[in-house]
């Protein structure tokens, strides 16, 4: 997989906004998604409550996800499927290793799995001489164009058709300039079916999972993850511990948020429900924690265990659209992958609690209701406590604190930087300040609010 | 210590105290003419949908429509003069040439169009995923207005495989152009018995 090596986010963004007219087109198409999410919104009674009830539902099973865990269990065994625990990725995908090789498989489909991304689990089979095939449209462009996916339910979003058409002539040998969707959607239809029907196992992710039963719900819109598991005689799941709901009447109010809130859809096309192997075939689940049970005891940040995956707020957030998932050096981008990352690596990931304005809209459209504006706010300050900020930023905050905690300097500031703006601005508006990246400011104002309301204090009254 | 240990005593230890499940039947979600509306939504996600009288009237739509010269199947017994009835032990394989697959479902729901199939209306799992084309029968009372509705009639059925089918398999994923046929069927047919 490309790496970003250890390219912050601003720095990233910067790379993907130097095409405007690409990232113009980016940021209107996901504009887009968001207004149709609107329209189903609005269209569908009760939609606060369902949001209200999702909300609640789930934080019943994160309070009492000991107890749904061993009951999910017991229900899988019943049902004929061979149940396994990892503890972090590496488990997870020795344990995926274990299944294929005991049955001498050498090449694997699987379907959309942001948990199998985060796993880095194709590296790792490949590496072992098993090749792995996305299924997704949008994954399987993303991975052979060797490149992570950069939005959790449009995998692709940042390209266009011109680019994937490029990509298909190198490996799918179609006429170099073909970039018509439907056409090239057709190429790829052909060569992944054979692939479904030349593959010995499968493996999906899961979008919920019954306690009360033992079944997991797989939803797609392609048919991919259908295709690949029905065919296969070895199936496999991984799913996260947080994916579960305690009774199948529950499914009722997430799958109806679920489409309505990702891409505006009354639904996706195919809402699967895997209980048991068909004869003949192996079914084998791996409940993956992989610092879920850590973020589980982070009051603050709990929460967001929540999360459905829907990326209504990757759609919604400004900073998201304008600058692209891939800036966010994490499987899960945007403002949902902001506030997960630093649980899995503070250090690495943390620069993307500050790639928002917390202007609050992912709260705002968040189908389960994750106050995920609070919560970048509050890994800021986990952060800068921990140490983890840029000396520049640490320093030029204490300067703040210092500043906006002192009436005497916050004057002598104010006054400094008016007399600045309107007679030096160069010494700001240079590049050493990422503020005027493509901004201009207004000049200064000649006085200060505290020096006008002194001189006009009682005037009214005259 | 296993994994498994390890996972549940830091799910055990983290977790915060319990707190209660929202109320379900606070959802009631109801429509005026309930089969208008199925068909509304069902035309909206790409599907076709026609109301028949009868499976004479299903046959003559279905040869109209589709190349009888190719494979089409069916597991409904009154089918079997326009269609194969298959063998459900048949390698999934062995239907890559399906063209078209004639299924019926026990249940439909009108807010989003689905219809709700078990394998044991499929035939066999991969039948609605593998055709090139459907179409589903259904009768006209077993469409219930909600996803509340739909999983109140499931119940506690027991099934190995279940799924919600929303029409014909689709993709976005090259710059939001919108592609029917996907992986899954091209399009998809329902009929509703009257």
């Amino acid at each position: 997989m490309r790496d970003t090596g250890t390219k912050k986010h601003a720095a990233l963004a910067e790379e993907f906004i130097q095409d405007k007219e690409k990232a113009d087109w980016h940021d209107g198409a996901l504009w887009w998604i968001r207004q149709k999410r609107d329209m189903q919104a609005n269209q569908t009674p009760q939609w606060e409550e369902l949001r209200e009830a999702a909300s609640a539902i789930k934080m019943n099973v994160i309070t009492n996800l000991h107890t749904y865990l061993l009951q999910f269990e017991a229900n899988l065994k019943k049902n004929g499927v061979k149940v396994y625990w990892a503890a972090n990725a590496d488990e997870h995908n020795q344990i995926v290793y274990s299944i294929l090789k005991e049955k001498n498989i050498t090449e694997m489909v699987k379907s959309k799995s942001m948990l199998t991304e985060e796993c880095n689990l194709n590296e790792y089979l490949e590496e072992r001489g098993i090749g792995v095939i996305n299924s997704d449209l949008g994954e399987y462009i993303q991975q052979i164009d060797n490149e992570p996916p950069s939005h959790i339910v449009l995998p692709c979003i940042h390209k266009r058709k011109e680019e994937i058409g490029a990509l298909f002539h190198i490996h799918l040998g179609t006429e170099e300039g073909l970039s018509d969707p439907t056409a090239l959607t057709r190429v790829a239809r052909k060569h992944l079916r054979n692939v479904f029907l030349t593959r010995r196992a499968a493996l999906t992710g899961a979008n919920f999972a019954v306690a009360e039963t033992g079944e997991y719900v797989v939803c797609t819109n392609e048919g991919n993850a259908d295709m690949g598991a029905h065919l296969a005689e070895v199936q496999i799941c991984s799913m996260g511990l947080e994916k579960i709901v305690p009774e199948k009447k529950h499914l009722a109010v997430f799958l109806r948020l679920l489409a309505r809130s990702a891409t505006g859809q009354p639904i996706t096309i195919y809402s699967s429900h895997f209980k048991k192997p068909r004869p003949g075939q192996e079914m084998h689940l791996i409940l993956v924690d992989a610092g879920r049970s850590r973020l589980l005891g982070r009051e603050d940040f709990r929460n967001s265990l929540k999360c459905i995956k829907c990326g209504a707020c990757m759609n919604t957030c400004p900073v998201y659209r304008k600058g692209s998932g891939l800036s966010y050096h994490n499987t899960i981008t945007g403002p949902i992958g902001a506030i997960l990352a630093p649980n899995l690596d503070m250090e690495k990931h943390a620069d993307l609690p500050f790639a928002s304005t917390l202007c609050g809209s992912c709260s705002n459209v968040c189908p389960v209701k994750i106050n995920i504006h609070d919560q970048l706010y509050k890994w800021r300050q986990v952060i800068v406590k921990e140490g983890y900020v840029a000396n520049s930023k640490a320093l030029s905050m204490k300067a703040m604190a210092f500043t906006l905690s002192s009436p005497a300097a916050y004057q002598a500031a104010g006054k400094t930087g008016r007399w600045v703006l309107n007679y030096a601005p160069f010494a700001i508006n240079n590049k050493f300040n990422p503020w005027y990246k493509q901004r201009d400011m207004p000049g200064g104002p000649k006085e200060s609010f505290g020096e006008w309301y002194a001189k006009n204090q009682g005037k009214k009254e005259d | 210590m296993s994994s498994r240990e390890e996972i549940l005593q830091a799910v055990l230890h983290n977790q915060p105290e319990s707190t209660p499940l929202p109320d379900m039947g606070i959802f009631k979600v109801e429509f005026e003419d309930i089969v208008q509306k199925y068909m509304e939504i069902f035309k909206s996600i790409g599907g076709e949908v026609y109301a028949v009288h009868g499976l004479d009237e299903v046959k003559t739509m279905i040869n109209k429509k589709f190349d009888n010269n190719k494979r089409v199947i069916t597991t409904l017994p009154a089918l079997n003069d326009i269609a194969e009835l298959f063998s459900p032990d048949a390698t999934p394989h062995s239907f890559d040439d399906v063209e078209l697959a004639i299924i019926k479902a026990p249940l439909a729901v009108a807010e989003n169009g689905a219809v709700w199939l078990t394998e044991e209306a499929m035939g066999q799992r991969i039948i609605p995923y593998i055709c090139q084309h459907l179409a589903v029968l259904i009768d006209e009372d077993s469409i219930v207005a909600s996803m509340h509705d739909a999983y109140a009639r499931i119940g506690a059925a027991d099934y190995g495989f279940g799924g919600f089918i929303g029409g014909p398999s689709k993709t976005a994923d090259i710059e939001q152009a919108l592609v029917l046929g996907a992986h899954g069927p091209l399009t998809m047919t329902v009929f509703i018995i009257k």
